[in-house]
């Protein structure tokens, strides 16, 4: 377990080094490489002896959807309270758009679309109201057509003119998701936006993230592991306010425990066949339990038509080859951490 | 607009909405007159009918001590409530100054108070039936509350803005109040002379919101109480943006 976690943060720091000087390849052919939006450098915020964002640097670029994994407490919120201004870091730098956070705050979050944890808003307001001020807060030129184009991207049409404490929990988080929008900005972060949602009203959320233009860059605090997975292009997971893995979600379920895992149901004696796979220079190792076989290729590759073709004349009940699984790496590199 | 009040009128606007959209604004406002009508009135406070004076010299007596309870209700929930609810985080993640966010809520409370003091006409107009009124004193009163008012509201910001918990900011933003109030008592001046003689006699008097008060009630339009409320407010803001920003995020 030491290993995959030194092994993926071996990854993270050979990715990270080159990103200061130039350009990185991206790891997965899916994942865009626009222009930088977000410079995240060496950022450190300590509250008294506790180290809630140790020594972060990343950089986000346009078209990336990134999801920010990590435990309860891993300095998630804190580092997206810096990166959008609301948090003074003790050390290091944010830029956004090309604006310094420290020096040149307002231009910096005139960028940014933010939804806070739990997306707070005026209870006592209509939602039309709400946006309305968020609008004349930002500055936009045109108010109506604003609040009209968040109103249907949100899909808010049967409820705006409600107040927003009346609301349920989803149309909400579609309330704060609207004002982070309101303005168009190129960078949105969005802190545990479907968090507490029913799977429905999750959906819903997702869909409208996955949906938004391909020309912001997003960053997505999450512990929902599906989500990064279904919504995100790239993956970093932090704990101890440290980064742990940036990489593709993709390339996170290949280096999963369990990716490409096959189980055989042998009906009869599966002794020969184990003994086939067993000599084969790809089987890591096997476990035979009665008629399963359970083969773990090396290096979590896929070995499925070479079982198929050593099973050729035995024969088979079900064979099945399973996906790494995102939590179970969570899990190890982040307990890992913590030991 | 400087950059640095970026903002403020969008805030102003929205939390003077906010005191007709929400039931406090009307309770403050039916509190504020029936009180302050009662004191003004009734035979065993002001006295107002029985004197029979073209003076609202009964009012200004009272509203110093009604604004002691009323003015911190309506700041403890100005920055405490935002903590509370976590808006505070929206609103400072916006492009907009703490100062134009501290300003803008403290304008909107101020236009409101004013406004809960305008409602009070018709006080003016029983005593301009009565007789002929010096309407320069009855200036120099209401501007006076509206002063005073101001002081109050930035006093009672501060504390709002340094704990989540309204009850504890409206505790607080009294308490304070009711000190700057009584400093200008002879009892109190009396006794700071006695210990510390009449220097600092004279400086706790020059401190006395009462006393500044007074000095307007009498008709007299001095700069020196005038600049003293100004600064004094100015004084009580800065002092409550540094406080809510070290406090915001916590």
């Amino acid at each position: 377990m030491e290993e995959m976690t030194q092994e993926l943060e071996t990854e993270t720091q050979s990715e990270a080094a080159p990103e200061a000087e130039a350009p990185v390849e991206s790891p997965d052919a899916e994942t865009p490489r626009g222009e930088a939006l977000v410079e995240v450098s060496d950022l450190f915020k300590h509250y008294g002896p506790i180290k809630a964002v140790d020594g972060i640097t990343m950089t986000v670029r346009r078209g990336e959807i990134l999801g920010f994994m990590g435990p309860n407490g891993a300095g998630k919120t804190t580092a997206m309270r810096i990166i959008t201004g609301f948090l003074d870091a003790d050390r290091g730098s944010v830029k956004v758009c090309g604006h310094d956070m420290a020096t040149h705050s307002l231009d910096a979050r005139r960028r940014i679309g933010y939804l806070p944890e739990n997306a707070p808003a005026y209870g006592e307001m209509t939602v039309t109201g709400f946006l309305e001020f968020i609008a004349e807060a930002r500055g936009v030129t045109d108010v109506d057509a604003a609040i009209r184009r968040v109103v249907g991207l949100a899909e808010l049409q049967k409820v705006q003119h409600q107040t927003i404490e009346t609301l349920s929990k989803g149309f909400k988080r579609r309330v704060g998701l609207a004002q982070a929008l309101i303005h168009d900005p190129e960078v949105l972060i969005l802190d545990e936006p479907t968090d507490g949602l029913d799977p429905n009203q999750k959906a819903v959320v997702q869909d409208l993230i996955a949906g938004l233009s391909k020309e912001k860059c997003i960053i997505l605090s999450t512990h929902i592991l599906d989500e990064v997975e279904k919504v995100c292009n790239r993956a970093v997971i932090i704990s101890q306010g440290q980064i742990l893995v940036d990489s593709t979600p993709k390339e996170l379920i290949r280096q999963a425990p369990g990716h490409n895992v096959v189980r055989v149901l042998v009906k009869g004696d599966p002794s020969e066949l184990s003994s086939k796979i067993q000599a084969a220079e790809w089987c890591d190792f096997i476990e035979v339990a009665d008629h399963e076989i359970t083969v773990y290729p090396k290096f979590g590759e896929s070995r499925l038509a070479e079982i198929l073709e050593l099973a050729d004349g035995t024969v088979l009940e079900s064979i099945e080859q399973q996906e790494g699984r995102l939590d179970e790496l969570f899990r190890r590199v982040t307990q890992g951490v913590s030991r | 607009m400087n950059e640095r009040l970026t903002g403020l009128k969008a805030i102003f606007k929205r939390e003077l909405k906010g005191y007709f959209s929400s039931p406090l604004g009307y309770i403050f406002i039916v509190i504020f007159l029936v009180a302050s009508g009662w004191l003004t009135v009734s035979r065993d406070f002001g006295r107002f009918l029985e004197l029979r004076q073209a003076s609202l010299d009964p009012f200004f007596t009272y509203v110093p001590w009604l604004f002691v309870v009323l003015v911190p209700a309506v700041a403890m929930r100005l920055w405490a409530e935002e903590r509370k609810t976590g808006t505070v985080e929206l609103l400072f993640t916006l492009p907009v100054t703490l100062e134009a966010s501290y300003l803008g809520k403290f304008l909107a409370g101020w236009s409101f108070l004013a406004f809960s003091l305008f409602l009070t006409w018709p006080l003016i107009w029983q005593v301009a039936r009565l007789g002929d009124p010096d309407w320069g004193v009855l200036f120099t009163g209401y501007l006076g509350c509206v002063l005073l008012a101001g002081s109050y509201l930035a006093i009672g910001m501060l504390f709002s803005a340094i704990t989540k918990n309204q009850v504890v900011a409206f505790i607080l933003g009294t308490t304070v109040t009711v000190i700057f109030l009584l400093v200008g008592l002879p009892q109190s001046l009396e006794f700071v002379g006695n210990y510390f003689g009449g220097y600092a006699e004279q400086v706790l008097l020059s401190l006395s919101l009462a006393d500044h008060f007074e000095t307007l009630t009498r008709g007299l339009v001095e700069l020196g109480s005038i600049v003293f409320f100004l600064a004094f407010t100015a004084g009580w803001l800065v002092c409550g943006m540094l406080a809510l920003d070290r406090a915001k995020a916590s």
